[in-house]
């Protein structure tokens, strides 16, 4: 014990301006994720700003009763589950057919070209998408309603249709990672030997056997590793799009309200910090759960590839 | 067969180019519309090739005393500030975490690492935020987002730690410390990747607009993209910008365009440095992808 104490000081004593390098990042990382620990606990008080987190009335499981008896707590995990499936399973088959046609493509400057266009998206805000989505959807000026008048199709008052904001969502969240997710998929097919597809050839594989059996078996490892990374994110539901875009429409809510907007509204707009915090533990637990099984999975398929 | 292949390219090429179309065209839509005259949106709705244009918007936002120059100082201050001691406080960071002679390197590195893992989620992140009095003030903006995301000091760490430990030794004999080595030596071999952190902290810190939206109520703070959000459903915010702009006197109110023009204005710089911003940013997520 007191050799390892000894040890301790002189490494600080040697090696102490490397120390002093991380301190700010520590303190950081102390105050914005360790400290935040303890108020996790106000999900079973009665929480009051002014007395705070030790000095509020203790009230058990009260507040996960209020959620989880509500119809609500059904309907927003639901939401967020559903939402974020599809975000990764539409957004994982496109991306990687894209990058598939991508490899085809000969001409390079027509590549790039087209590469810059398609990752423009990801470097807008959600607000100005929400603002891109208004410019089609809005029921007075909207383009697409427009362009039903012209076909002699009714117009629809988006926003106030829930039924079809699943797929809106899904579109915007597709078009707005398909170019980094196409930077990365190409990267790894770009990794791939060369004297495979030399092999095929001679062998006479077309174009399309080639593909199908050397590019996409050779692209999984990578296809798999992101789509757990991305499993283990899944109850948070990507609060910065939803509210930007939907904002607080609450006919929209059946199809759209995730755990991240129902936890924000609580919080915001209702002002129970208590109630919020019960929905956001069971989130962070379930969210904790979620990364644990997917990095054991990770661990299982490559363990290089694993995060810890 | 002869022709086959050359079919293939050919639709290839056509698909890859609709594509690349469909994830520009949105926002061309609301560059236009962001031009175009008030009552031809009132009578024909936003269009791809208005039928008469107009300056207007424009005029209104850039020659009235608008809100929207203080939004500009307010977001070019916080992203140039926040993406500076970020850039700092996770290269330095990172220096550490992958220096070989550091021997509780890899126990630190867990210390952040968990935080990555375990999301406590909104509610103690807003109430420490208020406990540490930032709520209301310009640091709201900067500080809760100063490590947006540990993955950019892994980056950092990952690209650190191939620079062989030969070289730290031997500047060590020669008596320099762990700051010189950082800065003077580290810092730039790993140019690559501090550019490409610098890239997505200023991304993320242009981008920003929840931290204002959970901690700022103060009219006078708001960052571009948070007044962008509050436009579209706030008529009045754009009267208190009609009613500064007096050039345009009793003329009818270009909400419409209004709105789109601020959008526009608000992805300027964004666009402006685009060339450079996507070869670096291509570079960064290999460079993640590969290394990771």
């Amino acid at each position: 014990m007191k050799k390892s104490r000894s040890g301790f000081l002189r490494e600080i004593r040697s090696n102490g301006s490397a120390y002093l390098l991380i301190v700010p990042a520590a303190i950081y990382t102390l105050v914005f994720g360790y400290f935040t620990l303890p108020y996790m606990l106000i999900a079973f008080q009665k929480f009051n700003f002014k007395t705070g987190l030790f000095n509020s009335d203790w009230v058990g499981f009260d507040n996960f009763k209020f959620f989880f008896s509500s119809p609500r707590a059904w309907e927003v995990t639901f939401n967020t589950l559903k939402l974020n499936f599809l975000f990764i399973i539409v957004g994982t088959i496109a991306a990687m057919a894209l990058a598939i046609l991508f490899n085809e493509l000969r001409s390079r400057w027509f590549s790039r070209v087209t590469q810059s266009t398609i990752l423009f998206p990801h470097f807008l805000s959600w607000v100005i998408v929400s603002y891109i989505i208004y410019s089609l959807l809005s029921t007075d000026y909207g383009i697409l309603n427009r362009i039903l008048a012209f076909f002699h199709v009714d117009p629809v008052n988006w926003y106030a249709s829930p039924q079809y904001w699943t797929w809106i969502l899904t579109i915007a969240a597709v078009w707005k990672d398909l170019g980094m997710n196409l930077v990365i998929y190409l990267a790894a097919i770009t990794g791939i030997d060369d004297s495979y597809y030399e092999a095929g050839r001679i062998d006479g594989a077309t174009r399309w056997q080639l593909i199908r059996h050397i590019t996409i078996p050779l692209m999984l490892p990578t296809v798999s590793i992101l789509t757990l990374l991305a499993l283990g994110k899944i109850m948070y539901g990507s609060f910065d799009m939803i509210y930007a875009i939907v904002k607080d429409n609450g006919l929209l809510y059946p199809t759209v309200d995730v755990i991240d907007t129902y936890v924000f509204r609580s919080l915001r707009t209702i002002g129970n910090p208590a109630q919020a915090m019960a929905v956001g533990l069971y989130q962070s637990v379930v969210g904790f759960i979620l990364v644990w099984g997917s990095n054991k999975i990770v661990k299982k398929v490559n363990p290089d590839h694993a995060l810890f | 067969m002869t022709s086959s292949p050359k079919l293939f390219n050919t639709v290839n090429a056509v698909l890859i180019g609709i594509i690349s179309i469909l994830c520009i065209l949105p926002m061309l839509l609301v560059l236009m519309v962001s031009f175009t005259d008030e009552a031809s949106i009132k009578q024909f709705g936003y269009q791809l090739f208005p039928t008469e244009l107009s300056l207007d918007a424009y005029k209104l936002l850039l020659f009235g005393s608008t809100p929207l120059y203080r939004s500009y100082m307010i977001s070019i201050f916080v992203t140039v500030v926040g993406t500076i001691l970020a850039v700092t406080i996770t290269s330095m960071a990172g220096y550490t975490l992958a220096a070989k002679h550091i021997r509780y390197r890899n126990r630190l590195g867990l210390f952040f690492f968990i935080t990555m893992v375990f999301n406590t989620g909104l509610v103690p992140w807003y109430l420490i935020n208020l406990n540490l009095g930032l709520n209301n003030t310009i640091w709201a903006l900067i500080i809760p987002s100063l490590v947006f995301n540990p993955f950019n000091l892994f980056l950092v760490r990952n690209y650190m730690s191939q620079i062989p430990a030969s070289l730290t030794e031997a500047a060590k004999i020669d008596g320099a410390s762990d700051f010189y080595i950082a800065f003077r030596i580290f810092f730039p071999l790993c140019m690559p990747v501090l550019a490409t952190i610098t890239l997505f902290y200023g991304i993320a810190y242009w981008n920003n607009w929840f931290n204002a939206i959970m901690l700022v109520d103060n009219e006078k703070l708001y960052p571009l993209q948070y007044l962008l959000f509050k436009l579209n459903s706030e008529i009045s915010m754009i009267q208190q910008m009609q009613s500064s702009g007096a050039i345009l006197g009793t003329q009818t109110l270009p909400q419409e365009s209004v709105k789109m023009a601020t959008a526009i204005l608000t992805i300027g710089p964004v666009v402006l440095f685009y060339p450079f911003l996507q070869r670096y940013f291509i570079k960064g997520l290999l460079i993640g992808s590969l290394k990771e």
